[in-house]
């Protein structure tokens, strides 16, 4: 049984590799599919709620896109902002990024809801939910850019500065380029974390992916054949996300 | 080329460098900074360089005083060549971009009339071969090279080299001493910090001696190094010609 243990030492051969993964394909699917039969199946039924499960999932990738735009300004802003050395704008920037990572999602959602956007008489639903989820995710993403910033050493701020770059320029040219490099990586991993953080979205009746399920939920009375595609939609965003980290991950390892 | 410190002051917190110096100096092409590890002459380079601001004093190069806000320190900048110990290229472009950066963005180059300079001073530098690899994949003599030609390109008043071998191997060293010797030819001045003292000796006109919170003498080179007149410098040349 030695070919099935992957070690430094001693890297497991490519077939055992192959081999491994069809052979627990073949054993959880077997297991999934007891399960199914032991259950009421009813995928007819959901089947006939398809477009509520693809209106969803679209809503969750438009909503999701614009965040993951939004989110990213708003944390460059942030970072920049941290870094001013006009008080009242770091002072902002400091209480923005603290408070917002110091709360639950959650809690913003309700708050932003029903505590101040209804207050505004700001009625609508899917602006107030992108903005939500963007101001969190660009909290984490502020300091992801941060540390980036940070980690461009002060021999190139000095390098800049001789050949008679302005700061904006110096942002532009050197430091934001260099930092892009770096952050790829943990800044995808925070826009798998903003895909998935978006079904909390559906407390406020929005109706994203998450909401859909629950729809055909209790149109159905079916679960498991409700929430398995809802798991499955998911996984179809974020898995190739994932895999585009790994792999940028990888290269930026090579060049340095 | 003539430069000029009137009783000018820098700290560090407690540590004042320089400690009320005044000094001038007047130098057909090279003028030379030695002196102790710690004794402030990468201090004394980038306050020529408009880098940093004196504490308090003026500091004057060829008949007039450095400006002391940024914005108009930066103009200042843009028309000299400053090249440092290591890490002047930015990593993320290639040997050519690098050059280009500042003939673009600051300088106001057309792409091709950028492009056609930075082809003609790597050329010179022996670059060209180079030119399309990022730093990361080049020599630490190469690296030196292609910042020497970025700080070129942009045709400066003169040029402020700070310890641009130190980093180097021997070799490498004298790769990058000879292309520095051969600017002379160009008749650009050059204020350079060195450890190198047979290079300072030959090549450099006047060499000053920075230590304790000053300039302690300014002398041509040859009297530098064979007559020393403070037992400051007659010390340290005792102790790094020992070996
Ligand atoms: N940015 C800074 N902050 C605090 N102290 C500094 C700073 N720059 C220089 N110093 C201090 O000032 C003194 C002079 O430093 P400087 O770099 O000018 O010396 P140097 O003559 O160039 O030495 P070396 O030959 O080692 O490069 C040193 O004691 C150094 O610790
Ligand atoms: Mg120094």
């Amino acid at each position: 049984m030695e070919f099935l243990f992957d070690r430094a030492e001693k890297p497991a051969p490519l077939w055992a590799k192959g081999a491994t993964v069809c052979a627990l394909l073949a054993v959880y699917s077997a297991l999934c599919i007891w399960v199914f039969s032991i259950s009421m199946m009813k995928w007819e039924k959901v089947w006939e709620y398809r477009v509520v499960f693809l209106n969803g999932w679209m809503t969750t990738v438009g909503i999701s896109a614009a965040a993951l735009v939004l989110s990213t300004l708003f944390g460059l802003a942030a970072a920049l902002a941290r870094r001013s050395p006009f008080l009242p704008l770091k002072y902002t920037a400091v209480f923005y990024v603290e408070t917002v990572r110091g709360l639950p999602l959650m809690f913003l959602v309700l708050f932003g809801f029903y505590g101040v956007a209804n207050i505004l008489g700001w009625n609508d639903r899917m602006a107030v939910g992108v903005l939500v989820l963007s101001l969190f995710s660009g909290a984490y993403i502020a300091e992801v850019i941060r540390a980036g910033i940070e980690s461009v050493g002060r021999s190139q701020w000095d390098s800049a500065r001789a050949i008679g770059l302005t700061l904006a320029q110096t942002y532009r040219f050197v430091i934001l380029p260099q930092v892009l490099k770096q952050t790829l990586p943990p800044l995808a991993g925070q826009f798998s974390s903003l895909i998935k953080d978006s079904s909390l979205l559906y407390i406020v009746g929005i109706s994203e992916l998450t909401f859909s399920a629950q729809q055909v939920n209790s149109a159905t009375y079916s679960t498991f054949e409700a929430y398995l595609p809802l798991g499955v939609c998911y996984l179809l965003l974020t898995l190739p996300l994932s895999l585009w980290t790994k792999s940028l991950e990888a290269r930026v390892r090579y060049e340095t | 080329m003539r430069i000029g410190l009137v009783n000018v002051t820098k700290a560090f917190g407690a540590n004042r460098v320089l400690d009320g110096v005044s000094f001038e100096a007047e130098f057909g092409h090279t003028l030379a900074l030695v002196g102790p590890s710690g004794g402030g002459k990468s201090t004394l380079l980038r306050l020529l360089a408009g880098l940093d601001r004196p504490d308090s004093g003026g500091i004057f190069v060829d008949g007039s005083e450095l400006p002391k806000s940024e914005e108009s320190l930066r103009l200042y900048r843009r028309k000299i060549g400053i090249v440092f110990q290591a890490y002047n290229l930015f990593p993320h472009l290639s040997a050519r971009d690098n050059v280009m950066l500042p003939l673009l963005q600051v300088h106001g180059l057309s792409k091709t009339a950028a492009a056609d300079r930075a082809e003609e001073v790597l050329l010179r530098f022996q670059l060209s071969a180079h030119a399309d690899k990022q730093p990361g994949l080049l020599s630490g003599g190469q690296r030196q090279r292609v910042a020497i030609a970025r700080a070129l390109a942009i045709n400066p008043k003169f040029l402020l080299l700070d310890e641009p071998t130190s980093a180097l191997d021997p070799e490498m060293t004298a790769e990058v001493l000879d292309v520095i010797a051969e600017l002379r030819e160009s008749g650009r001045p050059i204020i350079l910090v060195t450890h190198e003292m047979g290079f300072a000796r030959k090549s450099a006109d006047l060499v000053a001696f920075v230590a304790d919170g000053g300039i302690c003498e300014c002398r041509p080179a040859e009297e530098f190094f064979g007559n020393p007149a403070s037992p400051a410098t007659r010390k340290f040349l005792e102790k790094i010609l020992k070996y």
